[in-house]
């Protein structure tokens, strides 16, 4: 594929959405159709950039043929092809869905901001050293707080300000470990620097602890989630399905990346990281249990699912972090799907019905069935019932956590699964009664062509579970994080 | 002490003293600023870092690193500021109507 | 022999693929929806009569996919499987007629009928299912579907006891989830195997072993109605007449208490249960519930509670049958699963009739019952006789053969245990009976005037009264319910071991 009319993928998948971003930001009138056609290139680039590494294997691509430790490498590997597909496919339904815009303003701005927005998401998965990785996520930073604050009220902006406080920290920090790295190892390319540290490095240490606070920050992992609930609860509903079904993944992706690369996870590392995850699972689900609004109801859930993926990581302990990293990415590929259907439903819900207070959804005349459905399929999935990806990836959780002997993970998993069964169900009974309803009630009402999007998203995170094999065994394409990068003991 | 090590020592310090600025303060402008250290602090290391004892020259890397960084800062910076900006006249104009 | 034809594929796809389209429906649109309702029920029970015939010659259909690493989705026919299969595809054609009937003019029926074609295809799913972990899968599905059916009248009562429901089949769900998870890493597969699978994790680690069956019945025994885990099931009550017959009489406490056969006969296999001690403890659960559950419905006024606690007593028969551990009492237990299916869903027919025709609802009302709906109370009387164990309607059939059990495997006390339980049966139902055609109606009727039903709502309980007095009369006909069990508990009894 690599030699079709010459084009690389890899780098065409970075550098589309950076030309789109432009062309939208330039000619605003076309900004939807620019915009919408750059997705849908970027998309193509990324599958075929994907069939492409599923021939060939793991692929590097040094830039203007420089190649590390000088120049700049891009790297392609089964996780960073399935992340990059997840995106594309994510963002082309979303960005189907934001067609719907009728504010001039949003309209003009969300496009550029999006495709800026992809371009730091692809240059993350692609980025094969540590210095791009910090460029590209300040990218996401700048661009996903553009769409935090599109709605341009006042407590959109107050969110986005201190998502921007919070994103900024973490940059520092990240950017903090990268100049110890270099100073220490005097290299920054990723593969290069692979098996360089020795066990019990000080320097190391303090890399790994600046990198994974900075990370948490970015990813709302708790107690660093503050921000995360008023910043993707505020937002427009796209720009909401884009933050927390993709950006939270950049930064998760980093961590699982560091740990490839960088430095084996400890015993201690890994329990510390699963106690965050469980206790940000249950913290999670206690206040979406108490959010008044969907919106936010929906964000606080965010907050339970990235637990759960750092759970997901410490399922096994140290030594099962082999295999455990492929729970963690397939819980993160069910989330970007299931919250981003979630998001747009919930959007929806809030458009024909007119609020989105809980308390007050079963008294609407009006039910905007088919935004319901898709809600409660996007529900079904982020509960963890089968046959969905949620599912797939709590099995391969519960799996590991059994057969290693790590009984404390299945409680935590089971609590939290009826935890998120407690949040949807306080949604989902609201959608079905109906004796509080006045003036008559219309079925089939408030159905829209706006609905599609969510609905295929809610359809494919369902769907992904019944392919959960293939998924996996695309993963570990390149061994990502299987042993023979040379990290693992 | 060599120089390299005051510098780097330095470095770190600005790194601190804006980091625990940066999360003790509530003024958003005082963050930012607070921020903006934390970026020099860092900034600094990695100037110390491609210090070469001579004749060998310098290492160009971090440089470029360096000017990558403050690039990036600065935009960053440029976003809360517009943000602060726009929260100030929004609640302005909350009080006055 | 085993074949791979897609003919499981396609009775699952006769509920599962109709289920979009009804929902897609608009409501107004009840010609369309009911032929197409009514076709695919149809369509099923012809593809079941095939797959019965292909299976009775010995024909095993399979069809699998890989969904996790080394985990398959994978359906299976097996004679046991048919069993199932057939009692819900015939009785979901019945019940489709009655609930057209029942919801003419009630809001919300494509909602209804899409979630009930889900549930029929998740049971189709649950007695299909060729290892644990798509039993699962059917099994959360069929939580998922009953659960808006349960709260279908949207009111607040409806609500809270949709809530109660989902608490306890979710905790359920859990418990067979981690029971699933745990089978599948000691034993290293959750397939069905007749005779089971477990016989060297259970020579290895019995204590882990005697957990996960305990884990396991958990699960299944909250669908199952288990005392301590049956309460949901009167709450549930609140839900339209249809739902209470097809699936609390028959799909969602059958699908647990055919879950605790397979666990029992193809997870662990009989004799390693048996060698392991559990059995025991199951039927000590299943004598207390058989008693609990009756007098319960001794106390209720109410008709349908009353109905529902005798589905908590009359289900355990079944486990009974499995825990005793024998073939006769099998031989019972399977034949129970059909026959008390065909009884209770006849009894909460009519008990709809009665809310809906004459708005009676609590026994105490149904004096003279009998002159105003002659047909409906001679369908719940004969079903009552049934129930009691009256020679030679259905009831009596399987009574009989798990009394023969209990007597053969050295379990004398199950005569007694059985007697009291008929004895309490004929308490609890014959005052119905007795007020309905030998009481005189006091006062005027709840609902002055005729009864206002339609032959919709009184065919089905009399077709599946019909049902009850030929299975029972023609017992020992080929392809009635006992002879199938027997040909399934030859099976299970007599395949080599492995």
């Amino acid at each position: 594929m690599a030699d079709l009319a010459g084009i690389d993928w890899a780098v065409a998948a970075v550098l589309l959405p950076l030309i789109g971003a432009m062309a939208c930001f330039a000619v605003p009138r076309a900004a939807a159709t620019i915009g919408l056609a750059a997705v849908a290139v970027t998309g193509a680039a990324a599958l075929a950039l994907g069939l492409q590494v599923a021939a060939e294997g793991a692929l590097t691509v040094p830039l203007g043929g420089w190649g590390a430790p000088l120049g700049i490498d891009l790297r392609a590997d089964g996780l960073s092809v399935v992340m990059l597909v997840m995106t594309a496919g994510v963002g082309l339904l979303v960005s189907l869905s934001a067609l719907g815009e009728r504010d001039a303003r949003r309209r003009r701005y969300f496009w550029p901001l999006w495709l800026l927005l992809l371009t730091g998401l692809n240059g993350v998965y692609l980025s094969g050293d540590l210095f791009n990785l910090y460029v590209m996520i300040e990218v996401i930073s700048i661009a996903a707080i553009g769409l935090t604050v599109l709605r341009g009220n006042l407590a959109a902006l107050k969110a986005g300000l201190e998502y921007l406080f919070a994103s900024m920290v973490g940059a520092i920090l990240f950017l903090l470990a990268v100049g110890l790295v270099y100073l220490n190892y005097g290299r920054l390319d990723l593969s290069g620097l692979a098996g360089i540290a020795g066990a019990g490095d000080a320097v190391l240490a303090a890399v790994l602890a600046l990198t994974l606070v900075g990370m948490a920050l970015k990813t709302a992992l708790f107690p660093l989630h503050y921000w995360l609930p008023a910043a993707h609860a505020g937002a427009t509903a796209p720009a909401s399905a884009l933050l927390s079904a993709l950006v939270v993944k950049a930064s998760l992706y980093i961590v699982l990346r560091l740990f490839q690369y960088l430095v084996a996870p400890s015993e201690v590392m890994v329990t510390l990281i699963g106690a965050l995850g469980a206790t940000a699972m249950l913290w999670g689900g206690i206040q979406a249990l108490r959010a008044p609004r969907l919106k936010l109801l929906v964000a606080w859930s965010t907050v339970a699912q990235v637990g759960l993926i750092f759970v997901a990581f410490a399922r096994a302990g140290a030594d099962g972090t082999a295999e455990s990293w492929k729970a963690a990415a397939l819980i993160m590929l069910a989330h970007a799907l299931a919250k981003a259907a979630m998001f747009l439903a919930a959007g929806r819900i809030k458009d024909e019905v007119g609020h989105d207070e809980i308390a007050r959804l079963d008294r609407s005349p009006i039910r905007p069935t088919l935004a319901q459905f898709t809600f409660a399929l996007a529900a079904i999935s982020l509960i963890g019932l089968p046959p969905t990806a949620g599912f797939a990836g709590k099995w391969m959780l519960m799996e590991g956590a059994i057969a290693a002997g790590y009984w404390h993970w299945v409680v935590v998993t089971l609590v939290g699964t009826l935890l998120s069964v407690a949040v949807f169900s306080r949604v989902l009974a609201g959608f079905l009664r109906f004796d509080r309803v006045r003036g008559p009630l219309g079925e089939h009402q408030g159905w829209a062509l706006a609905d599609a999007p969510p609905l295929v998203l809610a359809l494919g995170a369902l769907g992904l579970g019944l392919i959960a094999v293939q998924v996996l065994a695309f993963l570990e394409i390149g061994a990502p994080l299987g042993g023979t990068t040379g990290v693992w003991p | 002490m060599s120089p390299d090590l005051i510098y780097g020592l330095a470095g770190l310090a600005v790194f601190g003293i804006g980091f625990f600025r940066a999360l003790t303060l509530a003024a958003p402008l005082r963050r930012v600023l607070a921020l903006k250290l934390c970026a020099v602090g860092a900034s600094f290391l990695l100037i110390v870092a491609a210090y070469r004892q001579p004749p060998v020259t310098a290492d160009a890397v971090p440089h470029a690193l360096v000017i990558t960084g403050i690039v990036v800062m600065v935009s960053a910076m440029a976003v809360a500021l517009a943000l602060i900006h726009r929260i100030a006249v929004l609640e302005r104009e909350r009080s006055d109507g | 022999m085993t074949e791979v034809v897609l003919l499981p594929l396609f009775i699952l796809l006769t509920s599962l693929g109709v289920a979009p389209l009804i929902f897609a429906l608009p409501e107004r649109a009840a010609k369309l929806r009911t032929a197409i309702n009514l076709t695919a029920a149809a369509a099923k029970v012809a593809l079941v009569a095939w797959l019965s015939w292909k299976v009775s010659q010995g024909v095993i259909y399979e069809v699998q996919f890989e969904m996790l690493p080394g985990l398959a989705f994978k359906l299976q026919a097996d004679p046991l499987a048919v069993l199932f299969i057939a009692l819900s595809a015939v009785l979901w054609l019945i019940t489709t007629v009655y609930a057209v009937g029942y919801l003419e003019k009630g809001p919300h029926r494509s909602r209804f009928f899409g979630f009930f074609s889900l549930c029929v295809a998740a049971t189709v799913g649950i007695a299909m299912a060729g290892n644990l972990f798509t039993f699962l899968i059917f099994y959360e599905l069929l939580t998922l579907a009953t659960y808006p059916l349960v709260i279908h009248r949207g009111t607040a009562e409806a609500l809270r006891a949709g809530r109660i429901y989902l608490i306890y089949t979710l905790c359920g769900g859990l418990a067979l989830l981690l029971g699933t998870l745990w089978l599948y890493v000691m034993a290293g597969t959750t397939d069905f195997v007749p005779r089971g699978v477990m016989a060297e994790v259970v020579a290895e680690t019995p204590v882990q072993a005697q957990l996960l069956f305990l884990v396991l019945i958990a699960g299944l025994g909250v669908k199952a109605a288990l005392v301590p885990f049956h309460a949901w099931l009167p709450i549930a009550m609140v839900a339209p007449a249809p739902v209470s017959a097809l699936l609390h009489a028959v799909a969602v406490v059958k699908a647990g208490a055919f879950g605790i056969m397979r666990v029992v006969y193809e997870v662990f296999g009989i004799d390693v249960a048996q060698g392991l001690g559990v059995t025991t403890p199951l039927l000590a659960f299943a004598a207390v519930t058989i008693l609990y559950g009756s007098v319960r419905a001794l106390m209720e006024d109410d008709l349908k509670k009353r109905l529902a606690f005798s589905t908590v007593s009359q289900v355990s028969y079944i486990t009974l049958g499995v825990a005793l551990a024998s073939p006769i009492a099998a031989i019972g237990a399977l034949a129970h699963l059909t026959h008390q299916g065909l009884m209770k869903i006849t009894m909460f027919l009519a008990a709809g009739n009665l809310a809906e025709g004459l708005g009676v609802k609590k026994v105490s009302q149904l004096d003279g019952t009998g002159r105003q709906m002659p047909g409906t109370m001679l369908a719940f009387t004969l079903a009552v006789l049934a129930m009691i164990g009256l020679p030679p309607l259905a009831g009596f059939v399987s009574k009989w053969y798990l009394a023969s059990g209990g007597l053969g495997s050295g379990q004398g006390w199950v005569i007694a245990l059985l007697i009291g339980s008929s004895l309490l049966n004929a308490l609890y139902f014959l005052p119905i009976v007795h007020r309905a055609w030998f009481r005189d109606a006091d006062g005027a009727p709840a609902v002055p005037g005729r009864p206002r039903i339609g032959w919709l709502l009184t065919a089905p309980p009399i077709a599946t009264a019909t049902l009850v007095v030929v299975a029972g009369v023609f017992a020992n006909a080929p392809f009635s319910p006992l002879e199938w069990t027997r040909f399934i508990v030859a099976r299970e009894y007599l395949e080599p071991l492995p």
